[in-house]
């Protein structure tokens, strides 16, 4: 039978199968963090049950640290209850953490993927929905609940119905100044935020052949973002390339002998989806987007739709913005680079490129937080962080940020900010903040010019902000 | 877990699409180690002002309603994983969610604490919401055995889908940890001879 990517690698990590019933899927690594583990290691303790496999969990600290000072105590005493309580509950089971102050510290899915601790063919798990990253390996890679975190502390599996699969393909060739962000963006915008629920995606042609790993990983990052439990993208010579040579990856005739299955890694032609949508590159351009959702994107130029309709008429409400209405030129006072979507060197890369020479607006304060200590260590190696300085912009320390309003890096209510990050929900960045979701390329276009900027149009939006 | 077999009680409306974790409960409030407490935190933002006083207008603080269904729009518990959404539900005294759509981490994460998400057509949803808007004193009947929900004293039933083994272990108050232990053996049997990664 011709298998999908989707299908070899569930297929081979079945334990077994439960009559009319979910099947047992073995867990290859586990990723976990401090937010969502706590009440799992709890579940554990109070049934006296041991970490089956610790050898198999990666730990780290992200969501609530700061990025300020981090070698002082966090200030925060719930923050740093919790960071105490992973070191504690790690040491516990002997599992490896690294923690605040350690050189791999990072984003988990930052921090996984540049140890090698993801390769492909792998099944990975973690606490947090945007573990649909590790999918650009080629890996089947998916957030789970708390309960499901303890679920595989007790067996290293979990209990599981297979999920419907999906292709998306976009072939062709991209216009400048787009990037795979745009390209994730564009995709959910078209399909939808619940388009992927109960599926599984693979993301085929072209535009994914030829995209970078960092890039990959921005796509596949945001596959939640439209309901599919993950993405995934075939590995080629570009993921092995990655790969190779990373502290935790394969080594010698181990790495080729690994290749050598990884090759074996991809759909069969005519294999059968559940769904299919093909896209045309030519037809995305630099996104932002303007609702309460990752699903209301529009082209950096185009307008809010006119839609009739409850749902969307709160959304817009809240963002301040009318319908039919352009945010080309909008006054924007935040921001934010950074996230599990954008803190890659790639991203650092692109936006350095841009800014060097150039001046951050007076009315915006702009963040630039790199993903995971490693990639902070590249910033300086580059000599990104003297472009970043010079600019004014302000180089944090890595974690998760501004993404998420669980530490201290919060957006005023009522603000707008351009996020690279992934969700533009109700208050996601802080109370009564205002997301706007865009590529690194649009957030330092627009803190250049104060004002909402496509980075190629120049002229255009200086005439806008007049 | 406690048994859940059938369920009767008023409703509380939400119709609102695309509700996503983050609302269920803010970043914010994740920073506890345990399970409890959660439910004062419900759906913050949108049941408090700024102040710290009620939201009038919100439907938990509207005192026509009340009960321990939700009835919500389209693609409910969307976004974030956080299981404290789900426990943030159940510990507000909730039992079932109501809606056209879920979301597939949060429909899991629901089930492993006993509250019950049903999935309804969307006219069947449009039904529910302008019965229970027109009447908050209407009640609504699930039946997980039979898999059906309807408003009690109506005759028209509809029928939603459960995952059949998800639908015992909430009918028995089982959970999947003892299952999985109970699978070692086959569990390392795999991984000594099947597991294609090392």
């Amino acid at each position: 039978m011709k298998k999908t990517l989707f299908d070899k690698v569930w297929d081979s990590h079945v334990v077994d199968s439960i009559e009319n019933g979910p099947q047992i899927l073995y867990i290859d690594k586990h990723l976990i963090h401090e937010v969502t583990s706590p009440q799992a290691f709890a579940e554990l303790e109070q049934r006296d049950i041991p970490v089956f496999r610790p050898d198999q969990i990666v730990a780290t600290a992200d969501h609530n640290v700061p990025t300020l000072n981090q070698h002082l105590p966090i200030k925060d005493a719930l923050s740093r209850n919790q960071v105490e309580q992973l070191t504690q509950n790690c040491e516990k089971h002997g599992i490896t953490l690294y923690g605040l102050g350690h050189k791999y510290q990072g984003i988990v899915h930052v921090m996984a993927p540049e140890l090698g601790i993801t390769q492909p063919g792998m099944t990975m798990v973690c606490g947090d929905s945007h573990t649909s990253t590790h999918g650009a390996f080629g890996t089947i890679a998916f957030g789970i609940g708390t309960s499901q975190v303890a679920q595989v502390f007790a067996s290293q599996c979990l209990l599981l119905s297979k999920p419907k699969k999906m292709r998306i393909n976009v072939n062709g060739k991209l216009k400048k100044g787009v990037l795979p962000k745009d390209v994730i963006l564009y995709i959910i915008a078209k399909l939808g935020t619940n388009s992927g629920t109960g599926y599984f995606a693979e993301y085929a042609g072209d535009v994914f052949e030829n995209m970078s790993m960092e890039g990959r990983m921005t796509v596949c990052n945001m596959s939640i973002e439209m309901g599919a439990r993950g993405g995934m993208i075939a590995p080629d010579e570009t993921t092995f390339e990655y790969v190779k040579g990373k502290e935790f990856a394969p080594e010698g005739e181990e790495f080729d002998k690994k290749v050598a299955y990884w090759k074996t890694l991809k759909t069969d032609e005519g294999a059968v989806f559940d769904k299919e949508y093909t896209f045309d590159a030519e037809d995305i351009a630099p996104m932002v987007t303007y609702g309460t959702n990752p699903g209301m994107g529009i082209k950096i130029d185009g307008h809010i739709p006119e839609l009739n309709d409850v749902s969307f008429e709160k959304s817009l409400q809240y963002m301040g913005f009318e319908k039919g209405e352009t945010l080309l030129g909008k006054p924007i006072n935040y921001v934010f680079i950074g996230s599990c979507t954008n803190s890659r060197i790639e991203d650092f890369r692109i936006a350095a490129d841009y800014i060097k020479g150039k001046q951050k607006a007076a009315n915006v304060n702009a963040l630039i937080v790199p993903g995971s200590q490693q990639v902070a260590k590249q910033i300086e190696d580059e000599g990104l962080k003297e472009v970043f300085e010079e600019a004014g912009f302000v180089l944090r320390q890595p974690g998760c940020s501004a993404c998420l309003a669980m530490n201290d890096d919060k957006i005023p209510a009522g603000e707008y900010c351009v996020s690279t990050s992934n969700r533009n929900f109700e208050g996601r960045q802080g109370q009564g903040a205002r997301t706007i979701l865009a590529s690194p390329l649009i957030a330092v276009a627009t803190a250049v010019k104060g004002v909402i900027a496509a980075p190629y149009e120049e002229e255009k939006v200086a005439a806008l902000a007049d | 877990m406690e048994k859940f077999i059938t369920h009767t009680s008023k409703a509380i409306p939400l119709p609102i699409e695309n509700i996503d974790t983050d609302q269920i409960i803010p970043a914010r409030f994740l920073k506890a180690t345990n399970k409890a407490g959660f439910g004062e935190n419900l759906f913050r933002d949108w049941r408090y002002n700024k102040d710290g006083s009620p939201n009038a207008s919100f439907t938990l603080n509207d005192s026509r309603y009340s009960g321990t269904i939700l009835i919500a729009g389209d693609n409910f518990g969307c976004g974030s994983s956080r299981e404290h959404a789900a426990w943030a539900l159940a510990d507000y005294g909730l039992k079932v969610i109501v809606s056209s759509y879920f979301a597939d981490i949060f429909k899991g994460n629901a089930l492993n604490n006993g509250l019950l998400p049903v999935q309804v057509s969307p006219e069947y949803l449009k039904e529910l919401f302008a019965a229970v808007e027109n009447d908050p004193e209407t009640e609504i009947l699930v039946n997980l055995e039979e898999q059906y929900i309807t408003l009690k004293n109506s005759d028209k039933k509809e029928a939603f889908e459960i995952d059949a083994y998800k639908k015992l272990c909430l009918l028995n108050g089982y959970d999947d940890i003892d299952f999985l232990i109970s699978k070692k053996d086959k569990i390392k049997d795999f991984e000594k001879e099947l597991k294609p990664q090392t």
